[in-house]
């Protein structure tokens, strides 16, 4: 199944609802015509902001949004079209600061709040890099969370690559340097450091994520060349805050949008973009391992609100 | 937790001091920011409709009571519109039903029902109950582990068939054990599943019919968006649900997720989680969250949580103490520690009145640290010091900043303190009672958390 089918595949159920609305939406709007003045009625203005905001878009992106896609539609544009544009223009708008190293270990660390799929992220990342044939460890920084190691442990076999792990309770910074001497020392190409989920609200956690980053950069200069935040599809505006403090303290580079196969819209990524400037990266649109798709922000937004395919 | 929505509504009521009268055009623009205030919250957009449709109504009708001023008036009309919103669903466990009592944990994936189910055992197990807690989720990796370290932590016993693979077979093997070994109450824990996956909401319905539990707790994420309707709704539908657990409320989340799954799907509120401890797991009292919410405080849960770590005699020997002004260094201490008890500060804070607003000034945290570092000053002390602060000269004062790695101005500033508080203790003390406001009486011995009231 190509890449395509299998976001369409994971998007539908949202996509169906979303685009079945958008029609209705759209069905407000008059045709322009030589009598009535072109452009979209305060009802279908109104519509509009609300299915944004039922998708989790947030009051700053959707204001924006429905001023810009009014104006457009003035314009003699139709609804579908200034939306959809105004939507992928905010995606395309973001700057990618991720870079690839010149030579030892390309580095990710995996961070965000619990229970997002941090771990199950890891796992999918860690399979893709090996089919890509790279040489691929996995690091089991998630000290704390009760067999959360073991968890990770079946990701690294089901992916068939190395991985560092110690026991619960050990130093997560500790086994992050140790996982990244050992990578240096087999000729690693690719690390994914799995760290355990915190709330962005404890500041005791969040500053043992600066010391996983100081460290990291200490045994691999460079590094970590990629922080990815994991954020649930399902997650409503605090994803925005999430991203923010995240962003300050361990210096995120792009956010992985999952469990996109479930009813929720994650259009707290439009917020994140708009907002925050932050790129997708990937989503998550299912359980097996294949289920980790790159980003493209034309797909997506097709996916939200077209109807066929 | 939810202190968001709480400091936006405060702002909005701050707004409204100092005017006369509640206009339409006033009332419009509170309504506006309440709006504005629970979208941003992810409360659904239908309720947050129809939420601001009746305290207009409210707002507008004869309803308004002319003894308050126009900000009590909102305030009034929105704390009794979400009090309403809640219902008067009781949190907690259902009471009664046949022994062993059974408890399904329900919900999406990473929601923290693994978590909650080591925090339900724990908190049941100091009710006097005997838990016996079974994992049914043979899919996420190392789901069963995990369960096993966490019951571990709890002190409560697991059920985990080696090498038995069928999650209705694992749940009813649970109830055989829980009758063999007699444990009086059975927690279900299930693997986590989007609400479209049908494949695993049939074993839901499977497990749920071999097991007659008389609680389905959906186990509900503090963060979720809009979303969260639809999800708990259709669990509601497929599968039943009897209440709701929300977890992760320590974050930032403004949690209006809440608010929706109570008013549209029309289940309670049972539990909700704050923390990471196992301890972290408190009874929902819809009251006290509508006061919290709206900056007026929880002083019930904080002196329930002062009950939980403080015993009657110790409590009776300070009161004397503080009578008698013998108040010394080392009963500092103790108070200190039993503060450190009920949990981390900026939890503990969150429950005075007024303190929503005050902690946002300066950004400023309660510092754990600055505790440790007096508790290390008074450990640094002789018997003798802590009873007689008098005898302590500057060589002590040098001898004890080094001893507890402190500087002698942080002896000094503690000691002054000290003088200080006694001081004022003394004013108490000669008070006799009369001002003190009583000690709020004692309740039953079995503790702030029952379930069975």
């Amino acid at each position: 199944m190509g890449v395509f089918d299998r976001l369409t595949r994971g998007l539908s159920r949202t996509a169906e609802r979303l685009a079945r609305r958008f029609d209705e939406i759209a069905g407000l709007a008059p045709a322009p015509s030589a009598t009535a003045p072109a452009g979209a009625t305060v009802e279908t203005i109104e519509a509009l902001e609300e299915l944004l905001l039922g998708a989790d878009v947030g009051l700053g992106a959707t204001t924006r949004l429905v001023e810009r896609v009014a104006e457009r539609t003035k314009g003699g544009q139709d609804l579908r079209t200034a939306l959809t544009d105004e939507i992928t223009s905010i995606f395309r708008g973001v700057p990618d600061p991720s870079r690839r190293p010149a030579s030892g270990p390309y580095v990710v660390l995996v961070v965000g709040v619990n229970g997002t799929g941090k771990t199950t992220t890891v796992g999918k990342l860690a399979h893709q890099a090996r089919q890509d044939g790279r040489k691929t460890l996995i690091c089991a920084a998630d000290t704390f969370r009760a067999a959360a190691v073991d968890q990770l442990q079946v990701w690294a076999t089901r992916a068939g690559v190395e991985i560092v792990r110690a026991q619960e309770g050990a130093d997560a910074a500790a086994v992050v340097f140790d996982a990244l001497a050992a990578a240096q020392a087999r000729a690693i190409d690719t690390v994914f450091v799995d760290t355990a989920g915190r709330l962005h609200t404890r500041v005791n956690l969040m500053a043992e994520l600066e010391k996983i980053r100081r460290i990291t950069a200490k045994a691999v200069p460079g590094a970590p060349h990629d922080v990815l935040l994991v954020l649930d599809a399902t997650v409503g505006q605090n994803g925005l805050v999430q991203a923010r403090e995240f962003a300050a303290a361990a210096g995120v580079t792009g956010v992985v949008l999952t469990k996109l196969d479930g009813t929720a819209k994650g259009g707290i990524a439009v917020a994140i973009a708009h907002d925050l400037g932050l790129p997708i990266r990937f989503v998550g649109v299912g359980e097996s391992i294949d289920d980790l798709l790159p980003f493209d922000p034309g797909a997506y937004v097709d996916a939200l609100f077209t109807r066929s395919w | 937790m939810f202190d968001a929505l709480g400091t936006r509504l405060q702002d909005v009521f701050q707004s409204l001091r100092g005017e006369v009268r509640l206009t339409p055009e006033t009332t419009e623009r509170v309504l506006r920011e309440i709006r504005v205030a629970l979208i941003e919250a992810d409360v659904n957009l239908q309720v947050v409709k129809a939420f601001v449709d009746r305290v207009r109504d409210r707002a507008s009708g004869q309803d308004v009571q002319e003894s308050l001023s126009p900000d009590q008036q909102v305030v009034k009309i929105v704390r009794d519109e979400l009090l309403a919103l809640f219902g008067d669903a009781k949190g907690g466990l259902k009471p009664g039903g046949p022994t062993p009592k059974v408890i399904l944990m329900l919900g999406l994936q990473g929601s923290g029902k693994t978590t909650t189910t080591g925090k339900l055992a724990r908190l049941l197990k100091k009710q006097g109950k005997f838990p016996l807690v079974v994992s049914t989720d043979v899919r996420r990796p190392a789901a069963i582990e995990q369960l096993s370290v966490v019951a571990g932590k709890a002190g409560v016993r697991v059920y985990d068939p080696a090498g038995n693979l069928d999650p209705v077979a694992r749940a009813t093997g649970a109830i055989l054990e829980a009758r063999n070994t007699g444990s009086d109450v059975i927690i279900v824990d299930t693997a986590g599943r989007l609400h479209i996956d049908d494949e695993l909401m049939a074993e839901l319905v499977a497990i749920k019919a071999a097991v007659t539990p008389s609680d389905l707790l959906y186990v509900a994420d503090a963060m979720t968006g809009q979303d969260a309707i639809k999800s708990a709704g259709e669990f509601n539908r497929q599968i039943g649900v009897s209440g709701v657990v929300l977890s992760k409320i320590d974050g930032d989340a403004r949690g209006g997720a809440a608010l929706s799954v109570v008013s549209v799907v029309g289940v309670p509120i049972a539990f909700v989680g704050e923390g990471e401890r196992l301890e972290d797991l408190d009874t929902f009292h819809a009251d006290r969250f509508v006061s919290r919410l709206l900056g007026m405080g929880d002083v019930l849960s904080l002196i329930e949580k002062a009950e939980d770590v403080v015993d009657a005699s110790s409590a009776a020997t300070l009161e004397d103490k503080i009578r008698k002004n013998t108040f010394s260094l080392g009963d500092f201490r103790d108070q200190l520690r039993t503060i450190r008890r009920m949990g981390p500060l900026e939890h503990i804070m969150k429950l005075l009145p007024g303190m929503g607003q005050l902690k946002d000034l300066g950004g400023q945290k309660p510092d754990e640290k600055q505790l440790r570092r007096v508790e290390a000053i008074i450990n640094s002390m002789t018997p003798e010091e802590r009873e007689h602060a008098e005898v302590i000269d500057g060589s002590r004062r040098k001898r004890i900043a080094l001893g507890s790695g402190t500087s002698v101005e942080d002896v000094n500033r503690l000691l002054k303190q000290y003088n200080e508080m006694r001081k004022m203790l003394k004013l108490v003390g000669q008070m006799t009672g009369e001002a003190v406001p009583e000690a709020p009486k004692k309740r039953k011995k079995k503790g702030p958390f029952s379930l069975m009231r």
